[in-house]
């Protein structure tokens, strides 16, 4: 049996940047007790013989040649973007320190 | 903005501390395309004209790993002398930062593509370290932002920010140590001595340009220290920003004795990402230090695992050339060197360069006098390392024929050599440009000859006398009237020929 806190939950939605109202708080990490809960079972078929599987289609080394493709001039690179400037996308003061 | 740090003397530093390094160095590919798209692989340009949907995160575009990028990260990992990995996948690393448009970098977690490597690193007394490296991996590098209304154009104080994507994309190879302990005082020196050999390497393979000045290298350094004697590890600080060789060397150092004056008053190191200041040598206070969980890596759905076969690895070992140790014992046998000039060649960076300056085939007389005299000036003059000059070896190498075949004089060399260091092209554009080339069309010469001798008849006269070392005040006249591009030989026989003596 998981139990995922409220503060784990605050936590999370501050990394995925989400809103999340005090209510909101006890119903989701109720929710994702259920969700681990489930997921977990999944580790009682799965014997050690068996490997995780994160994709379906039984790929390997896809490459690509290394050649330039065309790709946006910087009008249709901007043309979503809400703000430019000087031919870059304008974004509102960052916080915290740089990456 | 913050309080100058208290500083621990170095000598007491490494008396009562025993420094921990850890390494991480990014290396910016030089393939054509980006890792994941088919967009231009370029420094510079015009802001997001190096862009498409997949670099932008654009939505339902879909990354496709480039081969070359994987061949250079596999044959970096076997000059590393690592393992590669048998089946390995990318990942996803999320946050949420503007240089990052998908808001994840995909990288690789934990399955590198190599793994449990070692470098032997030379440091300046010819004492041989060997750095165990833990595992380089295969990612993605960052757009580029622009803040603006900061006084420094540093992200504190800045109103907004503006980001440019080109860079976005670039594959990355990101190679990190295994703990390196025991250096002692030696530790500043042993970080920029591997710095230096992974940068060499690295150039002699021709998968990078390792350019630090560009960010083209860039290495981050991890340091803690532990009491003398102690084995374990003390809280560690991550240092950003590192643009040079000597800056590594600095970074290092100031951390140790910035450290251990916290430690010393009873303090504790808080774990975060500091930024170096390169004017000053100092570092200051970045942002606390996520935890890996808090990226939540998942393996990336777009992306089928790399499972390079025995074979391919193989074949790539075979493509690894003369890396830079066996070259400098080489050219220490072909040039007669002793191990004091050797290692002189090597401290002052040039001696790879002279290597490589001769292979694209200068003699290694020119090609070292080059590079020990005029361009060691020239680095010393801008304060970098003589590698880091923006001038190739093939293009030293190209000046110096252009000097041998009579196109150039040593003055004019000197002056398309700045054209170049200047960034006005190859050898050949800058004599070009700049009008260089060595003035032998005797048509324009005689103009020059003639306008000479008839401002100073007097002088004539007494060439034609028989007083044929008054010629040189004619050659003077022509040097200075062609802006010295003449050659003064044939000036002085066209000269005598003109005046009839």
């Amino acid at each position: 049996m998981s139990n995922i806190s409220r503060d784990e939950v605050a936590h999370l939605a501050k990394l995925a940047r989400m809103a999340v109202t005090e209510e909101e708080l006890d119903v989701f990490a109720g929710q994702l007790d259920q969700i681990l809960d489930a997921v977990a079972k999944v580790g009682e078929v799965a014997a050690d013989d068996i490997p995780p599987t994160s994709h379906a289609v039984p790929l390997t080394n896809v490459f690509r040649e290394d050649v330039v493709r065309p790709g946006l001039t910087q009008q249709e690179a901007l043309a979503g973007a809400p703000a430019a400037e000087e031919g870059r996308f304008r974004v509102p003061r960052i916080l915290g320190e740089e990456q | 903005m913050t309080a100058v740090a208290d500083l621990m003397d170095y000598a007491e530093v490494v008396e009562r501390f025993d420094p921990v390094l850890g390494l991480e160095v990014h290396v910016e590919l030089s393939t054509d395309t980006k890792m994941f798209c088919g967009c231009p692989n370029l420094f510079g340009g015009e802001p997001n004209t190096h862009v498409c949907p997949t670099c932008l995160g654009l939505p339902g575009a879909l990354p496709v790993v480039n081969g070359k990028a994987v061949e250079s990260a596999i044959r970096i990992g076997l000059a590393l002398n690592c393992e590669i990995a048998e089946w390995c996948r990318f990942a996803r690393k999320n946050y949420f930062y503007p240089d990052m448009p998908k808001n994840f970098q995909t990288s690789q977690y934990d399955e590198p593509i190599a793994f449990n490597g070692h470098l032997d690193v030379v440091l300046d007394d010819g004492e041989v370290v060997r750095v165990d490296i833990e595992r380089a991996h295969m990612e993605e590098d960052t757009g580029k932002s622009l803040h603006v209304g900061g006084a420094t154009g540093r992200i504190h104080g800045a109103e907004h920010s503006l980001l440019d994507y080109n860079r976005a994309g670039v594959p990355l190879i990101e190679i990190v140590t295994k703990p390196i302990v025991g250096m002692g005082a030696r530790a500043p020196e042993v970080a920029r001595a591997y710095v230096t050999a992974l940068r060499d390497l690295l150039r002699a393979m021709d998968v990078s340009d390792v350019r630090m000045d560009q960010g083209s290298l860039r290495c981050d350094a991890n340091v803690s220290l532990m009491p003398k004697g102690g084995s374990e590890f003390g809280t560690r600080t991550e240092t950003k920003n590192v643009n040079s060789l000597r800056s590594v060397e600095r970074a290092v150092r100031y951390e140790m004795t910035r450290q251990a004056a916290i430690l010393a008053e009873g303090g504790t190191i808080t774990q975060e990402t500091r930024h170096f200041q390169e004017a000053d040598g100092s570092t200051s206070p970045g942002r606390t230090k996520e935890t890996a969980e808090d990226y939540r890596y998942f393996p990336e759905p777009d992306l089928v695992p790399i499972a390079p076969s025995r074979a391919w690895v193989e074949q790539l070992r075979a493509t690894i050339p003369e890396l830079p140790w066996e070259r400098r014992k080489r050219i220490q046998a072909e040039w007669n060197l002793t191990d004091e000039e050797l290692r002189d060649l090597v401290n002052t960076g040039a001696a790879d360069l002279v290597a490589a300056t001769v292979d694209a085939g200068a003699e290694p007389g020119e090609a070292r006098s080059w590079w020990v005299q005029y361009l060691t000036q020239q680095a010393n003059a801008r304060e970098v390392e003589l590698a880091d000059l923006p001038i190739a070896p093939a293009q030293v190498a190209r000046v110096i024929a252009l000097v041998n075949s009579g196109e150039l004089t040593n003055k004019l060399a000197r002056e398309v050599v700045q054209g170049v260091l200047a960034g006005e092209g190859e050898p050949d554009e800058v004599v070009e440009k700049r009008g260089l080339k060595v003035v032998s069309d005797d048509s324009a010469l005689l103009a020059a000859v003639d306008e000479a001798l008839a401002a100073q008849p007097d002088v004539a006269d007494k060439i034609r006398g028989g007083k044929v070392q008054a010629a040189g005040a004619i050659v003077g006249a022509v040097m200075k009237a062609t802006k010295g591009q003449a050659d003064a030989k044939r000036v002085r026989e066209l000269i005598l020929e003109r005046v009839g003596a």
